[in-house]
């Protein structure tokens, strides 16, 4: 059970949260060709390291934001409002 | 020299057992119990734990082993035990494969063994072990495949497994609470005892963990003094200490069984055992720690010699805590074989009290000087350079063989009722390597250690290698020094440690650890799985080096105790096979639990009608004076038909189905998903999600609307209303409000945030009645609405605002049974008046209540989609006839561009069909085969029923190219049958949609 920081709320339990897949992923427009368009429905990074990523404080403010989170140890490098860039990590 | 308690002693007949010790030990002589094994009475005294009481009585046969249902007595005197599995309580209330040590007797307790038939002491199963070298590891990969395996898994089944699983629900209450600390030390032996005190005395919230019911670990069998005071005085003086700090939450009885992230541990307190008068059976505790002490000791290892698995071969370090701690003799003559200093602890203790040892045998040739002097004069031989070469007996032991290293001398047999055996130890390391902390193997120990640093927390006492009491209270204060600065807290380490007197030893153990010569089938490795160095041989011989593939082709450490005293054996042994290096060979990886753990505790109160909330509608006590059978979903308790005296679930659908078509019927569909759009790109933003356009929909109507995700599946449906410029309403599938409503708020945050744009759930917020049936506006014009419901007025898809009877009312022209149809939305709490309303108002017209039944039996006869049941996962819109709609909208929505990926436009994509036919298969789930196709399936029915309007069956189903290939037939096919069916035009019912223009 991880403990993630929420922006608007502080730390708390996962459960509280609902993961969102990788985050920064621009939707491309609809007239591009089935390539890119592929790529962007189901080609996702997979990191053993720094992974940027959404999640949804869904049983507190409801507000959904970003983590930067190492998959390897499962520790929460960042914490980041939506929109906001990715932070450097220097990793 | 007669230390027995005599047997006519206490209780008549029974005594406390004709091996207890008359003196000493921390039970209650004065407080006896009487408990039943295997059916027959026995005593036991306060404190005994069930193994202590049985081998009080002399009685070593607790249970049959695995595989060849070999004689097996307790091993241990803690969680690692292998071979006292038993059987407690009876009915619903048993509790299967707890181990005898850890079982806490209580008056009227009932246990049994397992793995056993017709008793333990006659066991049918026995005969198998007369033909153990027919049952090599992989016997049954290599044996049960032909004609297939199913042909004898019903046999194995039975034959296979470990104790009897329940089969009524669990009638004990569990618990489970949260806590945060700054230090949680797991272990409360001499150096978790020493970390708590350190972390309490500077002021840091403790919680102090430990597994037994009693706390002091190996403090209760030790006899040597800590500052001054005897082992036992000073562990009360500790205790005392903590229990009066209000910082400190001691926990004993209870499991640290997981260590997860961030801090996160899962303990599991057997409550009743310590209180048998609470409620609560088990608590299971969810702790987030800022720091964290792993205390969690080491588990003594088994010598590997012939007939090891006889009844009185034990644990060295088990004999001594049955002696001190519960004042049993393991046995009258108590032989001790090791490979390293503990045992002669073990073996003085014995000699002092009062029990015969005829002999120490080390595996090294020049046994610790000083305790082997302290050993002779006690007046125990020590046999330095030798090894226990095998054990003799029948179902127990008689005598053990010993054998000198060197072969020189001659082999010396030893009579006895027990062995004391001490391999080193293996440091438990389980929840470290939860953690994903390293682990290296040191020599000097012949174990595995943790790496500090790897992981985020520290290790004190054996678990950090210490094998004395003053290195276990020094690696505790090195503990919390690192652990008070993760979790935040000052502490001074530097005063002066407890002072302990005990007798000099070395932490070396020996490299070995299996006895040389002997039968290999006849040495255990693993007690409970029954694997011996045979199938060790064996695995290494076909290749299955690897230590996880060794694993699980011979199952060593696979069975409930996970190989506590099982791996580390198998991977020395795998070692020194294949000339690896320990490290090189590597462990097994650790998971929780560490111990079983009960499911009903991870469940807490989250049971029965708690396990989720029922959502009750507003009009539910309406549904319940008409007699509705209710069923759940989506979380709501739902009338699904409404059967009037003498009526089957099949005449009642029927019923309503006919009311609806001929006058009308009534429906509670407040469930339907309900959302409020407003603000100024309203329109827009509803635009995105659907494939029909938002934007052109004019104030004052409402249009229905599919909504796809980005691979253009079809993930919900429901109408749009506009009822205002920039305020709409949409509805969503029941089933789908909480996932639709955190969809669009997904996509308003992180897409679209710039949008000014609010979106509101308020699907409870209103209670909404569907009247269908061509009586429906003569029966809705009878409650006073202030709105016109003329045709002209008020045509089929249009909204009005306005009110009925004084109540606010949104009013919707809409059908899904393709009857004239309204949908009638109030306020919640006007939503049983309502009903009651339209009920009264209806009743001259023959209004008829239906439920979910006869919903989805009128939209069947009109071919109407029920998103989720008649579509699955790959349904786009030109599957179910909307796509020319999709791809005509030029604006851009969720999905649209998959739309026209290669796949979506495939000619053999399973699309919806209408299938008629009088076939009995023509029901859901039934496959279909398209003429000329011989094998797989070209789709499926997805809904079927025998509709009471057309007097026929009637069906959709998903099929293979289907939209090109109506009139065709199709086979159906289910289990070996098949039957016919046509493809058919949808709707079934009124093709032209006259009736819901009425």
């Amino acid at each position: 059970m991880l403990k993630i920081t929420c922006p608007w709320c502080g730390p708390r339990d996962e459960p509280e949260f609902t993961y969102g897949g990788q985050s920064h992923v621009a939707r491309p427009s609809f007239d591009v060709d089935d390539a890119t368009w592929a790529r962007y429905l189901f080609v996702r990074d997979n990191p053993k390291g720094i992974h940027f990523e959404r999640w949804c404080h869904t049983y507190g403010c409801a507000q959904w934001f970003n983590v930067a989170r190492d998959t390897v140890s499962h520790e929460v490098l960042a914490v980041y409002r939506m929109g906001e860039p990715k932070p450097e990590l220097g990793a | 020299m007669a230390s027995f308690q005599p047997d006519s002693h206490a209780t008549p007949g029974l005594g406390l057992g004709a091996f207890r010790l008359a003196a000493g030990g921390r039970v209650d002589r004065a407080k006896v119990m009487n408990f039943r094994w295997d059916g027959r009475p026995l005593t036991a005294c306060a404190g005994d734990t069930l193994a202590s009481a049985l081998l009080a009585h002399g009685e070593r046969l607790v249970g049959r082993g695995f595989k060849f249902h070999r004689p097996r007595g307790i091993l241990s005197a803690g969680a690692e035990e292998p071979n006292g599995l038993v059987a407690v309580g009876s009915g619903d209330r048993l509790d299967p494969s707890a181990r005898a040590t850890l079982v806490r007797v209580h008056e009227g307790l009932e246990a049994r063994p397992q793995n056993c038939w017709p008793s333990v002491r006659f066991d049918v199963g026995r005969a198998l072990d007369f033909v153990a070298p027919l049952w090599p590891a992989g016997f049954y990969n290599k044996t049960f495949i032909w004609p297939s395996w199913h042909a004898y898994e019903g046999l194995i089944r039975r034959t296979a497994g470990l104790g009897d699983a329940l089969h009524g629900a669990d009638p004990e209450r569990y618990d489970v609470a949260n806590a945060t600390c700054e230090l949680l030390v797991v272990g409360a032996g001499a150096a978790g005892l020493a970390a708590a005190l350190l972390a309490s005395r500077a002021g840091a919230t403790v919680v102090l963990v430990e597994q037994d019911a009693e706390f002091g670990g190996h403090l209760l069998v030790e006899s040597c003094a800590i500052d001054g005071l005897p082992a036992a005085q000073w562990l009360g003086r500790a205790l005392a200490e903590l229990a009066a700090n209000p910082r400190v939450s001691l926990l004993p009885a209870t499991t640290a069984f997981g260590l997860y992230d961030h801090g996160h541990v899962g303990l599991l307190e057997r409550v009743a055992e310590r209180t048998p008068t609470s409620p609560v059976r088990h608590r299971y505790w969810r702790v987030r720690a800022r720091g964290l002490v792993l205390a969690s000791g080491a588990l003594e290892q088994p010598w590997v010699f012939e007939r090891n698995d006889l009844p009185g071969v034990m644990l060295a370090g088990a004999v001594r805590t049955y002696a001190q701690r519960y004042a049993v003799a393991a046995g009258r003559r108590v032989v001790f074989a090791t490979n390293n200093d503990s045992a002669y602890l073990a073996a003085l203790d014995l000699a002092r009290a009062g029990v015969a040892v005829p002999g120490l045998v080390d595996s090294r040739a020049e046994p610790p000087r000083e305790l082997a002097d302290l050993l002779q004069t006690a007046g125990v031989p020590v046999y330095g350079g030798a090894v226990i070469a095998a054990a003799t007996g029948g179902s127990r032991l008689a005598a053990v063989e010993i054998a000198p290293l060197d072969g020189a001398g001659a082999r010396l047999r030893l009579e006895c009722d027990a062995v004391g055996m001490s391999a080193g130890w293996a440091p438990a390391v389980h929840l470290w390597s939860h953690a994903r902390g390293r682990l290296a193997f040191d020599p000097e120990r012949q174990c595995f250690l943790p790496v500090a640093g790897t992981a985020p927390l520290s290790v004190a006492g054996a678990l950090a290698g210490a094998h004395t009491l003053s290195h276990c209270f020094a690696s505790a204060a090195r503990a919390v020094a690192a652990e008070a600065s993760r979790a935040g807290f000052a502490v001074d380490v530097g005063g002066a440690l407890p002072k302990v007197e005990e007798p000099r030893s070395s932490p070396r153990v020996d490299a070995r650890r299996v006895s040389p010569g002997g039968r290999r089938h006849r040495q255990w490795l693993d007690f409970q799985h029954d694997v011996t160095l045979a199938d060790v041989d064996l695995a290494l011989r076909e290749g299955f080096d690897a230590i996880e593939h060794l694993k699980r082709y011979t199952t060593t450490g696979m069975s409930v105790d996970q190989g506590k005293t099982s791996n580390l054996n198998a991977l020395l042994v795998v070692a020194e096979l294949t000339g690896r290096a320990p490290d090189a060979v590597g462990t097994t990886t650790f998971r929780p639990p560490y111990t079983p753990v009960t499911l009903g505790a991870l469940a807490g109160r989250q049971v029965g009608e708690f396990y989720a909330p029922r959502r009750r509608l507003p009009a539910h006590a309406e549904h319940e004076r008409l007699g509705a059978v209710f069923e759940e979903a989506g979380g709501w308790m739902r009338p699904a038909w409404y059967p009037r005296a003498g009526e089957s679930k099949e005449q009642a659908i029927a019923r309503e189905v006919l009311a609806v078509r001929a006058s009308a019927g009534l429906f509670d569909a407040s469930p339907l998903g309900k959302f409020e759009i407003e603000g100024p790109e309203a329109a827009r933003f509803l635009d995105a999600f659907y494939i029909n356009n938002v934007r052109t929909l004019e104030v004052g109507r409402t249009r229905y609307g599919l909504m796809l995700n980005e691979n253009g599946v079809i993930i919900d449906d429901g109408t749009i209303a506009r009822l205002g410029p920039q305020h709409f309403v949409i509805t969503t599938t029941s089933g789908g409000a909480a996932r639709i409503g955190a969809w669009l708020d997904d996509w308003r945050q992180c897409e679209w945030p710039d949008q000014d744009v609010v979106v509101t759930p308020v699907t409870t917020q209103w209670a909404t009645v569907a009247l269908a049936g061509p009586k429906a506006r003569e029966i809705l014009s009878r409650l006073g609405p202030d709105i016109d419901l003329s045709p002209a007025a008020f045509p089929h898809l249009h909204v009005r605002v306005g009110s009925l009877a004084g109540v606010p009312t949104r009013l919707y022209r809409v059908s899904f049974s393709g009857e004239l149809g309204y949908e009638i939305n109030v306020p919640a709490r006007y939503g049983a008046a309502l009903w009651r309303a339209l009920e009264d108002a209806g009743r001259e017209f023959g209004i008829a209540p239906y439920g979910t039944e006869a919903l989805l039996l009128l939209r069947l006869e009109k071919g109407f989609l029920h998103v989720g049941l008649d579509t699955d996962g790959t349904t786009a819109p030109s599957d179910v006839g909307w796509g020319e709609i999709a791809l005509k909208k030029q604006a851009d929505y969720v999905g649209k561009r998959s739309l026209t990926r290669p796949e979506n436009v495939r000619a053999d994509r399973l699309q919806l069909v209408g299938l008629v036919g009088e076939d009995e298969l023509l029901i859901p789930g039934t496959h279909l085969r398209l003429d000329g196709t011989t094998e797989g399936s070209d789709g499926w029915v997805t809904s079927a029923a025998f509709s009471p309007t057309l007097g026929k069956r009637v069906a959709l189903a998903l099929l293979r190219g289907g939209r090109a290939r109506t009139g065709q037939t199709v086979t159906l096919f289910d289990l070996g049958r098949t039957g016919r069916a046509e493809v058919a035009p949808t709707p079934f019912y009124d093709p032209k949609g006259e009736r819901l223009h009425g």
